[in-house]
């Protein structure tokens, strides 16, 4: 097998209206890989995804997935991919069974073929119930556990999903990141966008931050995280109204009678903070992260990048 | 590659038929209704009084127009309303994404629009039975003729939805281009009533050969000549049918 799942090169989008929505976006996503595409609101995350699945058309660049050109290859590479679009687009008169077993019938499969495919998926995402009734019928979460569905039913060696859990509750986002974690567990190559940063954070292996058309970060997420030098942290204590100490520097903020904020440096360790502390009558209950770690270093390389 | 291309224009295929047989309300039984109220109105009660119209009864000279009409008007509604809807809904998608030459997704929408315009033209013709003893004189122009008009219109029909951008773009054309053109492309007259200006005027009107052809198929009678028609007809159809697989080509419509 190759490699590399997804190669882009040079790739470039020059929308009709002159809005250069990508400004020559090079990418390898390695094969079993789980790669977090992340970029604010207008950064090119949906227009590079577009490219990739054909929905959108390059003004120039090259696009190979598993090593096969998708101009050129174009039945291997598509093929090879899977994708879960961020906005429902299956037709709402249709019902599962239909949507899913015609999705194959697309990729080739013929329906006596891919029949057991389409019930073990319907059974695996919790639609079986629901498979000969109309798909409006269907809830938010179940739409989207659909569209996974359909994405995979040709077993897809790459899957794309974009903003696969907008809109879900918590504790369906959960069971469809186990599900995907199995899915890369099992070998499919998975690149994901979100907007929420501890999905990134729990899900994947390596980030690429896309901002402005461009990559401005591409690095495994343990070398992302190092990068962050310091972290905030929250501590709820006893009401307390006497002086704050100082630590390494850094000073002790109080937010109200019972919470403080500290900054902490990666090299400082917490112990001598809560030496501090004791000597200074604060009594703490609990702690925290003020934010995700990985949504501060969002934050502040799309800022640098301004 | 040649298996699955087949397989996937066999899934569109059964997604389209699927779609026209689950609102047949919407889709079969209007034509059969409508077509019914043209033969007991301009058949029977307008027909009887004007008598014979080349050379056979009134009813019998506007049976083969009608059945045309019906196909015309189904074979073009069906892709345009179907394809529109996949733009709109966004699941062509489903297609774009997936493996299937353009060409494919073509036949597929033209062989869907093309298999509810044959349907219809079927149930109306059963209908007509009721009201007159209908002649043959060739069946292999009947089919022809009723295979390459719905192919025509059924592309015609693509085109439209490519296009549209709103519903109402999708009722336009058969509004203010295909009723007119299918009402004076002589279903219920001979264009030899019409003043020679407006005979030479009813010739540019690509519906008046596939009606006349068609008649000829019944009656054995046609005011055009039909290998005219024939090759007008398929004229029409090698540039509508390439100017659809180019608008696919480019993502006219369905790709930014």
């Amino acid at each position: 097998m190759n490699k590399t799942a997804l190669k882009l090169t040079g790739l470039r989008k020059i929308y009709a209206n002159g809005f250069e929505a990508l400004k020559g976006i090079d990418l390898e996503v390695e094969s079993g890989d789980f790669l977090a595409l992340l970029g604010p609101n207008g950064a090119g995350k949906s227009t590079t995804i577009g490219i990739v699945s054909s929905l959108v058309n390059k003004s120039e660049g090259q696009v190979t997935i598993f090593g096969y050109d998708l101009d050129k290859e174009t039945f291997n590479a598509k093929s090879s991919l899977g994708l879960v679009p961020q906005e429902f687009n299956f037709s709402q008169f249709e019902t599962p069974w239909q949507i899913v077993i015609n999705q194959a019938g697309y990729y080739g499969i013929p329906r006596n073929q891919a029949a057991a495919r389409v019930e073990q998926l319907l059974k695996q995402l919790g639609l079986w119930e629901k498979r000969d009734g109309p798909s409006r019928n269907l809830s938010g979460g179940m739409k989207r556990r659909l569209m996974i569905a359909r994405a995979l039913v040709h077993d897809p060696k790459l899957l794309i999903l974009d903003e696969p859990t907008a809109g879900v509750d918590i504790e369906l986002r959960r069971s469809m990141w186990e599900f995907l974690t199995e899915l890369n567990e099992q070998g499919t190559t998975i690149v994901l966008t979100t907007h929420y940063l501890e999905e990134a954070e729990s899900l994947c292996r390596n980030i690429a931050i896309i901002d402005q058309g461009r990559i401005v970060e591409n690095t495994s997420k343990k070398a992302l995280l190092a990068k962050l030098d310091m972290e905030t942290f929250i501590f709820d204590i006893e009401p307390y109204q006497g002086a704050l100490p100082d630590y390494c520097g850094q000073p002790v903020r109080q937010l109200d009678e019972v919470t403080l904020e500290v900054d902490i440096l990666r090299h400082d360790t917490l112990n001598d903070l809560f030496v501090r502390f004791k000597e200074s009558g604060i009594t703490v209950l609990s702690m925290r992260n003020k934010a995700n770690r990985l949504e501060e270093l969002f934050v502040r390389l799309v800022e640098s990048n301004d | 590659m040649v298996r699955e291309n087949l397989v996937a224009l066999q899934s569109i295929l059964t997604k389209e038929v699927g779609r026209y047989f689950r609102i047949w309300v919407q889709t079969l039984l209007p034509p059969a209704i409508t077509m019914s109220l043209y033969f007991v109105i301009f058949g029977n009660l307008i027909g009887s009084r004007i008598g014979e119209m080349g050379g056979v009864s009134y009813m019998a000279y506007i049976t083969p127009g009608i059945i045309m009409m019906a196909v015309i008007t189904n074979s073009y509604s069906n892709v345009v309303s179907s394809f529109f809807s996949a733009k709109f809904q966004r699941h062509i998608e489903e297609l774009l994404v997936a493996p299937v030459p353009n060409i494919y997704i073509l036949i597929g929408y033209v062989g869907g629009g093309m298999s509810r315009g044959l349907l219809t033209g079927a149930i109306v013709t059963a209908i007509s039975l009721f009201f007159v003893d209908l002649e043959v004189h060739s069946y292999g122009v009947i089919f022809a003729v009723v295979l390459l008009t719905s192919t025509l219109f059924s592309t015609a029909g693509l085109i439209n939805a490519v296009f549209a951008k709103k519903f109402d773009d999708i009722s336009i054309v058969p509004t203010f281009v295909l009723t007119p053109l299918t009402y004076l492309g002589g279903v219920f007259y001979t264009i030899t009533l019409l003043p020679e200006f407006w005979q030479k005027v009813s010739l540019a009107n690509p519906v008046l050969y596939m009606v006349n052809a068609f008649r000829y198929g019944f009656l054995g009678q046609s005011d055009i000549d039909l290998t005219t028609a024939f090759i007008i007809i398929s004229a029409f159809i090698v540039v509508l049918f390439s100017f659809a697989l180019y608008l696919l080509n480019t993502g006219k419509g369905l790709k930014s």
